[in-house]
């Protein structure tokens, strides 16, 4: 009584049964704002993903025979939803995790893999940080489960720090932050810092705005004017750095920014010539580093997604090093991976990188890098079409940047 | 000094822009009764439609159709939503306009995508105005109170001087009258909807590029727009300018004052036990909470609101 329709759709059902199992995939979930004020980011780094899984692995041969693919869960940048879009990720059979805006939803997210791995010993979860830079993620709260591929806050202030200590035009100070995580940490590690090495910097300012809510920075540009600041640090990311660089500018602030983030991501649109020499930026690399294959990598991006500009050197170098830690361990087990990450050196375009075993925080060389008038030589390329890029001030090298660890990691 | 002016500007602008929102809320619950939570999706409309018509014929069309294509679609969810809702009673209608706020949002997402749109400020408004002292004003903050203050006097005389003026301040109060007079009254009502909507998008098309044009935006902005009302007085224009001015600088001011809740209570002569988080939050911190503490303060010592008529 078999009707023809009926064996085809068996047929296709068995097709599609054997197809699924010989494309069998390693799959990430990248657990990020896709909506909400941070969509943008989110967004942004999405495309990197794909694309460095696709040109960095797939196209050399994938992970043991299989492709890698990085899907997008939508957090809305809240610690709540993350923890949902965990469960939903889990419940897909996803066995690795990214994520990386917001020490918040990173804070959250460590909790639940911890507290799910120490109940599913069986079936494990690996958290993958690229960008959330609270520095307690690899100390007091570290996790075997967790890796983090951008320096941390406390690395990242202590360079900072190193170079403002030279610079003796610096004299009044003012902080600006994200009323959470992150922002407390910059502002707790730029004032302890700068105690140490310079005592004359006088901090003029202190402020903690909400995150993601604000629209309008002009009171805020207001207040660090009359505090008569020549110099402003800020861990800001996203809009919320775009748009106090845009309201410094409407209002024709003339003090230096020392930022995190503004090398991407819509700020140098917002910033454009009244960012020069003005606004600098510590990152793990940028478009006017000497490198090999970074470079084409990200002029092809910027072509592919136009609007969108390549911004993450390490997302490249997560992507890599997960795909080899898996191809090392010859497995796609979780608890396998973490151990064959922990202690790697993998050597990129701008040195090595080492995944520190003690805490788990990768180790890289860092640049200080100034917003400058694009020239084709050391300036090469601008930044978001601008007219102006990014030159290197400062390097600092891997070993420099490594800081001790408080961490005591339970080990499975 | 220099402070206390760019301030006072800084908090007098944001204050007009809110007062374009909120007369439109107030204008359309004073003649119809109706709270209509969806009230700042149709700024965020402004802000889209503006938009994509910049992006077609540039920024000048579109300060003028836009808002023009807002207040259509008011006029069309008037006519073929709040009508029929509106038999059902007031809950119906709430439930319909919070309703409707998110179905706008979902459209938003759907067309325009998730992620905020590409609005400028049109080349020829980007730009320095004038120096006072030594902080630059920008033309387009220029620019956005003029359009507020010119909205403002041609809403006042459109209400006083003109015939459909006093035909809707009568509908305001004695609707059955003005029906037994002869005129359609619920076509009136779909006007002022219509004209309230329009004037939440015309903040909207200069709002969405002064800041940022995204999907979050009528959010941000909805709940505030309620506490102007509530603030100035249900159904009161004048109050809803008053609250709006005050509330904008409330918010700008309050960013500048560093001194802690600690200060605060020692200059009432109470001294807070030290180091607990709370006595650490400084007003800056606070200047977000200040608004809803200011309608809360008014709900219970003036629940009328700063100039308004009834108890309601």
């Amino acid at each position: 009584m078999k009707s023809p329709f009926l064996n085809r759709l068996a047929l296709a059902a068995s097709v599609m049964l054997i197809g699924g199992s010989a494309l069998a995939q390693v799959k990430i979930a990248y657990i990020d704002p896709l909506s909400g004020p941070f969509a943008n980011v989110g967004e942004a780094g999405l495309k990197g993903f794909k694309e460095a899984a696709e040109i960095l692995v797939n196209q050399k041969g994938g992970i043991m025979g299989q492709k890698l693919e990085i899907n997008g869960f939508d957090n809305k940048g809240s610690p709540q939803e993350t923890q949902l879009q965990l469960k939903a990720a889990i419940d897909q059979g996803y066995r690795f995790v990214t994520l990386g805006n917001g020490s918040g939803a990173a804070h959250s997210l460590i909790d639940a893999v911890n507290k799910w791995n120490a109940r599913n010993p069986d079936k494990t979860v690996l958290f993958f940080n690229y960008a959330a830079v609270d520095p307690t993620l690899t100390n007091e709260k570290c996790s075997f489960w967790h890796f983090r591929f951008d320096a941390n806050t406390e690395m990242k202030m202590e360079a900072i720090s190193n170079f403002m200590e030279k610079d003796k035009t610096i004299k009044k100070l003012f902080i600006i932050g994200q009323d959470y995580a992150h922002g407390h940490q910059v502002a707790k590690y730029t004032k302890e810092m700068l105690a140490a090495k310079r005592k004359d910097i006088k901090i003029v300012g202190e402020d903690l705005h909400p995150i993601g809510r604000v629209k309008d920075f002009a009171p805020y540009i207001a207040k660090i004017k009359a505090s008569g600041a020549d110099t402003v640090m800020t861990g800001n990311w996203g809009n919320d750095l775009s748009l106090l660089i845009k309201a410094a500018k409407d209002a024709g602030l003339k003090a230096r920014f020392f930022t995190y983030y503004a090398g991407g991501l819509g700020t140098p649109q917002a910033m454009g010539a009244a960012g020069e020499n003005l606004v600098l930026q510590l990152t793990e690399w940028h478009m006017n580093v000497p490198t090999k294959n970074t470079e084409k990598f990200a002029l092809d991006f910027n072509k592919k997604y136009p609007g969108v500009w390549f911004y993450y050197l390490r997302v490249n170098n997560m992507v890599e090093m997960v795909a080899k830690a898996m191809n090392t361990a010859k497995s796609t087990d979780p608890k396998a991976v973490a151990l064959a990450l922990e202690d790697m050196r993998f050597q990129n375009d701008t040195g090595e990188v080492w995944m520190r075993k003690s805490d788990h925080q990768a180790m890289q060389p860092l640049y200080i890098s100034i917003f400058s008038k694009a020239d084709g030589k050391t300036v090469k390329h601008d930044s978001e079409g601008t007219g102006y890029g990014w030159k290197t001030l400062a390097t600092i090298s891997q070993r420099d940047s490594q800081l001790p660890t408080s961490c005591i990691m339970e080990r499975p | 000094m220099e402070f206390v002016a760019i301030s006072l500007l800084n908090g007098i602008t944001y204050g007009l822009l809110l007062f374009m929102l909120s007369s439109g809320l107030t204008l359309i619950f004073s003649m119809m009764g109706i709270l209509n939570f969806a009230h700042a999706s149709f700024y965020m409309l402004g802000a889209y439609f503006a938009y994509q018509i910049s992006s077609w014929v540039g920024f000048w069309p579109g300060l003028l159709v836009a808002p023009l294509l807002v207040g259509a679609v008011g006029a069309a969810v008037e006519r073929y939503g709040l009508r029929r809702a509106h038999r059902f009673g007031h809950v119906a209608e709430l439930l319909f306009t919070f309703g409707l706020a998110f179905v706008v949002e979902e459209v938003v997402h759907l067309i325009w995508g998730k992620v905020a749109v590409d609005y400028r400020i049109p080349a020829e408004l980007d730009g320095t105005l004038f120096t006072l002292f030594d902080t630059s004003f920008p033309i387009y903050k220029g620019f956005m109170m003029l359009i507020s203050v010119g909205m403002l006097v041609a809403l006042y005389a459109l209400l006083t001087r003109t015939r459909i003026g006093l035909i809707i301040q009568a509908a305001l109060t004695k609707p059955d009258m003005v029906e037994a007079l002869g005129h359609n009254v619920p076509r009136i009502f779909m006007l002022v909807f219509g004209g309230g909507t329009a004037l939440a998008g015309l903040a909207g098309v200069i709002g969405g590029n002064a800041f940022v044009t995204e999907p979050g935006m009528a959010a941000a902005v909805g709940s505030i727009v309620f506490v102007i009302v509530v603030v100035g007085g249900l159904g009161s224009l004048g109050g809803a300018f008053v609250a709006s001015l005050l509330i904008g600088c409330i918010q700008t001011f309050s960013v500048a004052l560093s001194i802690s809740i600690t200060d605060v209570f020692a200059l009432a002569g109470v001294s807070l036990p030290a180091g607990s988080q709370v006595a650490r939050l400084t007003i800056t911190q606070l200047a977000p909470v200040l608004p809803y503490l200011l309608m809360v303060a008014i709900l219970i010592f003036r629940p009328r609101g700063l100039m308004g008529a009834r108890e309601s």
